[in-house]
């Protein structure tokens, strides 16, 4: 008898939910924790990046060690915190904040050229050349209206992928 | 038992072994839909990748493959509580303490005719051979009745001839166990350390079976060479591979190796499915030693399953080692009711290889490409 949802009580559910502005119902949290767990190997509380590898379907993925910058060493809040921008509950807001938090590297607000070219190079590796690269990009750019020295900050992306919107939901499996 | 630290990706040799996964997985050339003029949002919106990343940490298919999955609660009413009480006081007070018995007394026979017969006999190597057969199908009867094991053989018995080999899908080391009191298989399985070891070594060794480590990439051509030697042998033990390499639950089935594919003999699946109504059968190495396993089904009501005998398979002309295993391993799927995945069991002890993520990569360069010319 007792299953693993019963480690969870109320408060912790309502504790998580308030943690990721309440993206995900209750119900999904609890399924979320069993993810958690399951892949918690180690059982330390925390998922590192490590075990996120050991899921081949995110190791094979481009953006895989990018992300792992970010997620290593997740506790259980900061995992669901990480998914909520995936919920079909998230604003375009949040998720284009996810996106702009992966291209600012550094952190500081704005994403330069070079960090754009950083992220190009792991989705595309060797299959398109440096300089081609940067032809592309720089091209686009400029269409744009930007220069290759300008940098983009937090307005500019919602401009750019706000509309029509994105597509980038995940739907957590509740039984 | 993997040491997390000395994982790497997997050897090149391995990749031979794979399937096209690609085939398997969402390709990032359907999601990015080209057409239309490159624009900087076609470069900075890399949300497809991220929610197929998401998607893979929330929920996978090789995590699966290997999850336990516990009996469904049946005893949460006032009426059947009791009864459940009442079920696992026999199961823990009667049924299992009768059950060593059985397994003890199974071992007696077994030991005290196995030593004579392996010392004495040394000079008369055929006779010695069909009794330490016989044996071995003995105390694998006395296995399965020790977890009363209710098994139903469909189709013929395997007979012993020159050139053939049998795969089964793979739950659990007794699957060898409920094979082996039928027909006494010669088996490819991975060394196992402690008590099991030991039986591997010593007794299991008459019957011509093969050990290997997976981790050694020496072992593998030894026991290629082995392999090669033994199917050709009229007299030895019919052999029995189970390709996927690893233990899978029963719900699903893992990539299946070509080694045995590329014998050149006929090849006759096993199709093996647990009911798990009394228990989940399945093997979970990382979490439970065997011993523990063991105990997990001697202290069950029983250990129920089916096992088909399918019919003979042989490589078609043209048909390369690895569709042949993907065309066995659809027989046996379809039979026991599993459920195919593109993964290499061995992912659970390597990373998988940077070939698939230039897949990717690769799909998503070519778009980018194409797009740019047709401005």
């Amino acid at each position: 008898m007792g299953n693993s949802s019963s480690m969870l009580t109320q408060y912790d559910i309502e504790e998580v939910q308030g943690h990721c502005n309440h993206a995900f119902s209750q119900q999904e949290i609890v399924s979320l924790y069993q993810r958690f767990c399951q892949l918690d190997r180690s059982s330390g509380g925390f998922i590192s990046a490590d075990e996120f590898l050991s899921v081949p379907e995110f190791a094979v993925n481009p953006l895989a060690q990018r992300l792992l910058r970010t997620v290593d060493g997740l506790n259980f809040k900061e995992f669901v915190a990480f998914l909520s921008a995936f919920s079909p509950r998230a604003t375009l807001q949040q998720k284009i904040e996810f996106i702009f938090k992966l291209y600012d590297s550094d952190g500081k607000g704005s994403v330069s050229y070079k960090d754009i070219l950083d992220v190009l190079r792991d989705l595309t590796g060797h299959f398109i050349s440096e300089e081609q690269r940067e032809q592309v990009l720089k091209q686009v750019l400029e269409e744009a209206g930007y220069r290759k020295d300008s940098s983009l900050v937090f307005a500019d992306f919602v401009k750019i992928l706000g509309n029509p919107g994105l597509k980038m939901e995940v739907e957590v499996p509740v039984d | 038992m993997s040491d997390p630290g000395k994982l790497n990706t997997s050897s090149s040799e391995l990749d031979l072994d794979r399937p096209n996964i690609e085939d398997y997985l969402p390709s990032g050339a359907s999601i990015h839909e080209p057409h239309g003029q490159l624009r900087l949002r076609d470069l900075l919106d890399i949300s497809p990748t991220l929610t197929e990343a998401a998607g893979a940490i929330i929920d996978d298919s090789f995590t699966r493959c290997f999850k336990s999955n516990p009996p469904e609660p049946w005893n949460w009413n006032v009426y059947l509580f009791p009864l459940w009480c009442c079920g696992v006081v026999v199961r823990y007070g009667i049924l299992f303490p009768v059950r060593v018995i059985v397994l003890t007394i199974g071992w007696i026979i077994f030991l005290s005719a196995y030593i004579p017969v392996h010392v004495l006999l040394k000079g008369h190597d055929k006779l010695r051979k069909k009794i330490e057969r016989y044996l071995v199908e003995l105390i694998c009867s006395f296995f399965v009745a020790s977890w009363t094991g209710v098994v139903k053989y469909h189709g013929p018995r395997p007979s012993m001839r020159p050139k053939q080999v049998f795969v089964s899908n793979h739950t659990s080391m007794i699957d060898f166990i409920v094979l082996e009191q039928m027909t006494p298989f010669a088996v490819i399985m991975q060394k196992h350390p402690g008590w099991v070891g030991l039986l591997q070594s010593t007794i299991l060794d008459s019957l011509g079976c093969i050990w290997f480590n997976r981790s050694e990439a020496k072992d593998r051509e030894t026991v290629a060479k082995k392999l090669r030697d033994h199917v050709q042998g009229s007299d030895n033990n019919p052999l029995l591979i189970f390709p996927e390499g690893t233990c899978v639950n029963n719900h699903y089935t893992v990539m299946f190796k070509k080694g045995a594919f590329e014998l050149g003999c006929t090849v006759c699946p096993i199709a093996v499915k647990y009911n798990k109504i009394f228990v989940d059968a399945f093997w979970n190495s990382r979490k439970q030693s065997f011993t523990m396993h063991l105990l997990q089904l001697m202290t069950s009501w029983a250990v129920v399953c089916d096992v088909w005998y399918l019919e003979p398979q042989t490589l078609k002309p043209g048909e390369t080692a690895i569709e042949f295993a993907e065309r066995v391993r659809d027989i046996i799927s379809v039979r026991a009711g599993l459920k195919k995945v593109p993964w290499d069991g061995y992912l659970k002890y390597s990373r998988p290889s940077p070939k698939h993520r230039e897949l990717k990569q690769q799909s998503f360069a070519e778009t980018i490409l194409r797009r740019l010319e047709e401005r």
